[in-house]
Order: structure tokens, then C-alpha cells, then sequence
């Protein structure tokens, strides 16, 4: 076929507006993963954690997180003996680029890592006006990007903080455990990026998964318990001060 | 900063404009509350204030949704919450409240109230004003004393479903912060019976302030029996509103759980100049002094006149105070309990100060717009003078 000038002069804007959907890439699809088979949570081993901030630095880059945002830290707890009440924590940075020396002596160091807890009665779900925020039969608490209407009562509502408003999308943004990856067999990228092993994403409905046998032999908590969210982010070795 | 924050906590979710909606949502429910007085109550004294009282309640919320509207990320999604509720969300109820609130009650009592005269001007005015009120009219000219009569008991029955429904307007404004839990600043189920009498509060005030200042411009003579009227009403919700407060903050003190010496530093410090000294002392117990001395002692006209209109606008001041000590206050701590933070109020940005007090200068300008079609009072008002004559 030839083309004539005016063709080509038509036919030249329609190919730009083409050639960014094929850099854009096609999503890639999971056809034999089967969400009614899964229920996400993570294992958190606070007795692993050294506070390297791999983990944060690796959801960045999966997740083009921006700067001064965090889908996850890391915060640093110093408890002085019997003063559970009153640790000193801190987080420079969402502990990105790790832990400066404390100076700080006597009483007990520990590092918390953080993230969306994906509570099966999550509250953000509850506040979203419009359903923007929502669960996965899976297991994990999403937010449809298209949708969310930028209210931010969802980071009014989520106790742990793990919320925040994109600065650039000007919606509620949060963890996504990684969804693109778990549904395609992976593990999370902070998982992935973690030295020690001290997170590890569990799939609860799964019984050979791991998580069971550890959950049998171990003290495990979840954060703020009393507020009955049904978080699913496991902690083990959990101090009393941590928040 | 102070101590430790989350770190995403660092930045505040919700600014002044969000102070303003509860602020504006309660004033209205307040006018409509004091309007009801004289319709429901058979209240006569307060009639001269009835109307006005009814469109200072219509100005104010057609403004009410509009610091909302500016503060959404996606402003143009807003619909949303009306095509696609989440029945679970708080939020997303209270569109519904409130659109109830505007087209089924205050709107159709004030047409049915002003129907007659509606129905004159539009008789009696000629150009663009004519077509102006027989677009009012809605096509309805009858103003027979039989129709008169069922514009009258539709009225009374729409009051009688507006009563619980300004209630339930600005107690679900309270229930929308009461109950996240994950706030104990917020998380509390007094708070919407609180914000419903400071509501009231802050209504009775301004609708009082309004008249005052209406009669000053007309240059006509004040009703000291409405005035007074109204300057008790205020005084008694006012009672009811502190001892509500009061019996929230014993409750707290006494039962200190977990978050009460982050919230307790917080009232000493970063919130003491709003809460300490402009909410509880100058826009609580002053006016509470100020009108309960009215009640007990006898005073001259012109002293009454000054101390209402002295008091009530302390009044407004510490309600905004009110408002703004639970919004701002409330994420001023971490949830983590450690750490504090500022607010920085910026001053031309989108929810700044400038478009705040541009909002807050709106109603007026609408109040006026709507005066001046509909003539809230009887005397010198051409198609009640006609009316009065047809009669």
C-alpha cells in the first residue's frame, strides 16, 4: 500500500498516541492464579531485623514511591529497663538509608519494620466514601487509583499511619503487598530485598506455607491489637513499647 | 516537630477549610433549630426572626460543601458519593443527610413559606424581576385561602421532619469524627452530641447577630422581647453545650487511658492560645457570664443590646475555636502516641487562609442576594402590604 502525504500527515499523531501504549507495555496477565485460594499476611521477625532499610529502599524502586513518602519503614526502638511506656524511637528517613549510630547506652535496641497491617476489618475500607479503597478475596486492601476521590479520611482512619496522599496522583496511597508480584507466583519486593529473612509474606490459606509451623512455635503479635482490625502482619519477638 | 511521628504523619491531612465545614454545617442547623422555635413551639416572641433566620440557614449551606469540594485531591469525582456510595462510610452518608437537608426540608419550607408573597411580586413586578419570581412560583399561582391553609399545615409537617433532620445534619457531622477509632482526640460517642449542641449554639448567635445587625441597617427599631427571647434560648444551650463539654474532658482526665498524657500535652502547649483561652475562657465562660447575668439582673435596653451582641460574637469565636481545636487538634499527636507536629497555615493556595476567609465571607454576600428577593420581614414589603389589603 502507498501512503500519499495528507495519509501520512493523519496517520502520524494517531502513531504517537500508539507508541505510548506500547512503551507503556501490556499489563501482564496471571491466568492461574486464583484469589479464593490465597490469604495474604507477612511474617515480621523483629529478632532478624538489623535495621539495613533494604526493604524500604526496594518498595521504593518497585513502587516509584516519592520521596519523603513510605509504603514502608523501618523505626528504631530504645527502651531504657522497665520504662516500656516511654521508648525513644526513631526513623530517619523511613530508615531508607539505615540507622546512624544512637550513642545511646544501656536498655534494649530493636528495629520495627512497618507496613500496611492489610486488616481483614480495616478501617480505611470502612471511611472510603466511595469504595475507592477496597479488599481483595485474597486478602489484601488496594485502592483503585481512578476512583478515590482524595478525601484522605482513610488516613484519618488507618491507626498505624500507613497511608498517605500522593502528591502527584492526589489520591490515598499505601502498601499494595506487592500485588502485581504475589499474583504472579513472586514475593514481595521488600521481602525479596530482605538480608536476614526478617519478613516473609505468608500465605495464611496455604498449609504448607511456612507461616503455620512458625506460628505454632513462636509468640506472635499483631500492632495495636486492641483496636480489633484483624491486621495480618505477624510479629514476632514484638516488645510491649513498640506502638 | 516534636519527639516521634510515623513518618507519613508528618504532614497534616486536613486543614482550615475542613474546620470550616462542621463550623458552617452547624450554624446552619442552629438557624433552622432557633426557626422551628416559632413554627413547631409556637414561640411568638422570636418570629421577627423566623425568615431570616430560615435564609441565613439556606445561605450558609450552600456554602457548607464547598471547602469540601476545594479540599478533594479529585474535586471532579465528588459526584461519585452519590452514584456510588459506600454504604459502610460514614462520608458517604452524610451526602445524603445533607441533600435531604437542602431540597427536602429547607428549601420547600422556605417556598412554601414564601409562596404568597412569591406569587405577588410576581404579579406586581414587571422585566426581568418578574420572570425572576414567576420561575419561583414553580407554576403555582393559587393563593386562595384554602391553599394558604394547606401551605400552612405541609409547612408545619416539613418543620416537624426538619427538627430531627437538623439534628441528625450536624450530629452526623460530629459522628463523622467520632467514630474513627483510631484517633482518641476524635473517638469519642459525646462527640456528636456536642457538636449538635454547639450547633445550636453557634446558630441561635448568629441568627441573633444577623437580626441586630439588619435592624442597624434598615434603621429600624429591635424587637427587645425577640432579642431577649432569643438571648435566653442562647444562654440555656449554651449550658448544656459546656456541661457536655466539660463532662468529655472530666471523663478523660479521670480515666487517663494510654493517649491522655500525649493529648494533656497537647492542651498545655500547641493547642493552649485555641483551646484554653480562646474556646473555654473568652468564647465559653465569658458569654456564659455575660447572658447569664442578663438573666438574673436587670439591665437597660441599650446595655442588653450591647452585651448580646458582645456576647454572641465571642460565642462565634469560641465555636470556631471548637471546631478548630477538634480538626486541627486532632492531628496535631502521633497515633503513635510519642511525637508531635505543627500546622503551618499557608496563606494564597488552595487551602489556604485567603480562600477560608473568602468562604466565610460567601454567605453573607448570598444571605444578601437572597434578602433582597425574598424580604425576610412584613413591614414595607410590597407584596405583603398587597397581600394584607387582598386579605
Amino acid at each position: 500500500m502507498i501512503l500519499d502525504r495528507r495519509q501520512i500527515l493523519l496517520l502520524l499523531p494517531a502513531a504517537a498516541v500508539a507508541w505510548d501504549f506500547v512503551l507503556a507495555g501490556t499489563p501482564e496477565e496471571a491466568p492461574n492464579y486464583n484469589m479464593s485460594s490465597h490469604w495474604w499476611g507477612m511474617l515480621l521477625d523483629i529478632t532478624k531485623c538489623i535495621g539495613c532499610g533494604s526493604c524500604v529502599r526496594a518498595c521504593a524502586m518497585e513502587n516509584d514511591v516519592p520521596d519523603g513518602y513510605f509504603r514502608t519503614w523501618v523505626e528504631r526502638y530504645h527502651v531504657e529497663d522497665w520504662h516500656i511506656e516511654n521508648p525513644r524511637v526513631d526513623s530517619p528517613d523511613g530508615g531508607k538509608e539505615g540507622f546512624p549510630a544512637s550513642g545511646m547506652t544501656g536498655g534494649k535496641n530493636f528495629f520495627v519494620p512497618k507496613l500496611c497491617n492489610h486488616c481483614t476489618d480495616s478501617p480505611c475500607t470502612q471511611v472510603c466514601p466511595v469504595g475507592a479503597t477496597f479488599h481483595t478475596p485474597d486478602g489484601v486492601v488496594l485502592i483503585d487509583y481512578n476512583y478515590c476521590l482524595g478525601c484522605r479520611y482513610c488516613i484519618q482512619a488507618c491507626p498505624y499511619g500507613c497511608r498517605f496522599f500522593h502528591p502527584e496522583r492526589h489520591t490515598a496511597e499505601k502498601c499494595t503487598l506487592c500485588y502485581h508480584r504475589i499474583t504472579k507466583g513472586l514475593t514481595t519486593a521488600c521481602c525479596e530485598a530482605c538480608p536476614t529473612g526478617a519478613r516473609q509474606l505468608a500465605d495464611l490459606k496455604n498449609p504448607k506455607d511456612p507461616i503455620h509451623a512458625f506460628l505454632k512455635d513462636h509468640t506472635v503479635q499483631v500492632l495495636k491489637p486492641h483496636l480489633a482490625t484483624g491486621a495480618k502482619m505477624f510479629y514476632n519477638g514484638l516488645d510491649g513499647s513498640v506502638r | 516537630m516534636e519527639g516521634f511521628m510515623y513518618p507519613n504523619e508528618v504532614e497534616l491531612q486536613w486543614s482550615v477549610l475542613i474546620v470550616l465545614y462542621p463550623f458552617l454545617t452547624g450554624l446552619v442547623a442552629g438557624a433552622f433549630i432557633l426557626a422551628s422555635l416559632e413554627r413547631v413551639f409556637r414561640v411568638e416572641a422570636v418570629k421577627p426572626t423566623y425568615r431570616l433566620a430560615l435564609l441565613t440557614a439556606l445561605a450558609f449551606l450552600i456554602v457548607a460543601p464547598l471547602p469540601l469540594q476545594l479540599h478533594l485531591g479529585h474535586p471532579e469525582r465528588s459526584l461519585e458519593m452519590y452514584l456510588t456510595p459506600h454504604r459502610a462510610s460514614a462520608m458517604a452518608m452524610f451526602g445524603f443527610v445533607y441533600l435531604w437537608y437542602l431540597m427536602a426540608v429547607l428549601l420547600l419550607e422556605i417556598w412554601l413559606d414564601y409562596r404568597r408573597d412569591i406569587v405577588l411580586m410576581a404579579q406586581s413586578s414587571t422585566g426581568l424581576k418578574r420572570q425572576l419570581y414567576r420561575l419561583l412560583t414553580l407554576g403555582s399561582y393559587d393563593i386562595s385561602p384554602g391553599a394558604l391553609h394547606v401551605d400552612d399545615r405541609v409547612g408545619l409537617f416539613i418543620t416537624l421532619v426538619g427538627i430531627p433532620s437538623a439534628f441528625l445534619l450536624h450530629g452526623y457531622v460530629g459522628f463523622i469524627f467520632g467514630s474513627v477509632k483510631a484517633n482518641p482526640w476524635w473517638s469519642t460517642p459525646l462527640m456528636p452530641v456536642v457538636f449538635l449542641f454547639s450547633a445550636m449554639v453557634s446558630g441561635i448567635a448568629l441568627v441573633l447577630l444577623v437580626y441586630m445587625v439588619t435592624c442597624a441597617i434598615r434603621r429600624t427599631t429591635i424587637d427587645m422581647n425577640c432579642l431577649d427571647t432569643i438571648a435566653k434560648y442562647l444562654f440555656y444551650t449554651f449550658v448544656i453545650d459546656f456541661t457536655l463539654e466539660m463532662l468529655d474532658l472530666v471523663h478523660r482526665i479521670y480515666e487517663a487511658d494510654e493517649s491522655f498524657r500525649s493529648l494533656d500535652f497537647m492542651v498545655h502547649t500547641r493547642l493552649f492560645v485555641s483551646q484554653i483561652v480562646l474556646q473555654i475562657f473568652m468564647g465559653t465562660l465569658t458569654p456564659l457570664v455575660l447572658l447569664g447575668l442578663t438573666q438574673f439582673l436587670k439591665f437597660s435596653e441599650q446595655i442588653r443590646k450591647r452585651i448580646y451582641a458582645f456576647a454572641a460574637s465571642l460565642t462565634m469565636i469560641g465555636i470556631f475555636a471548637m471546631r478548630w481545636n477538634v480538626v486541627i487538634g486532632g492531628q496535631l499527636f502521633s497515633k503513635s502516641f510519642l511525637g508531635y507536629t505543627t500546622y503551618k497555615m499557608a496563606f494564597v493556595t488552595r487551602e489556604g487562609l485567603l480562600p477560608a476567609i473568602v468562604l466565610l465571607i460567601l454567605p453573607f454576600v448570598i444571605l444578601y442576594v437572597l434578602v433582597k428577593i425574598l424580604p425576610p420581614w412584613h413591614e414595607g414589603n410590597v407584596a405583603t402590604i398587597q397581600a394584607d389589603g387582598i386579605d
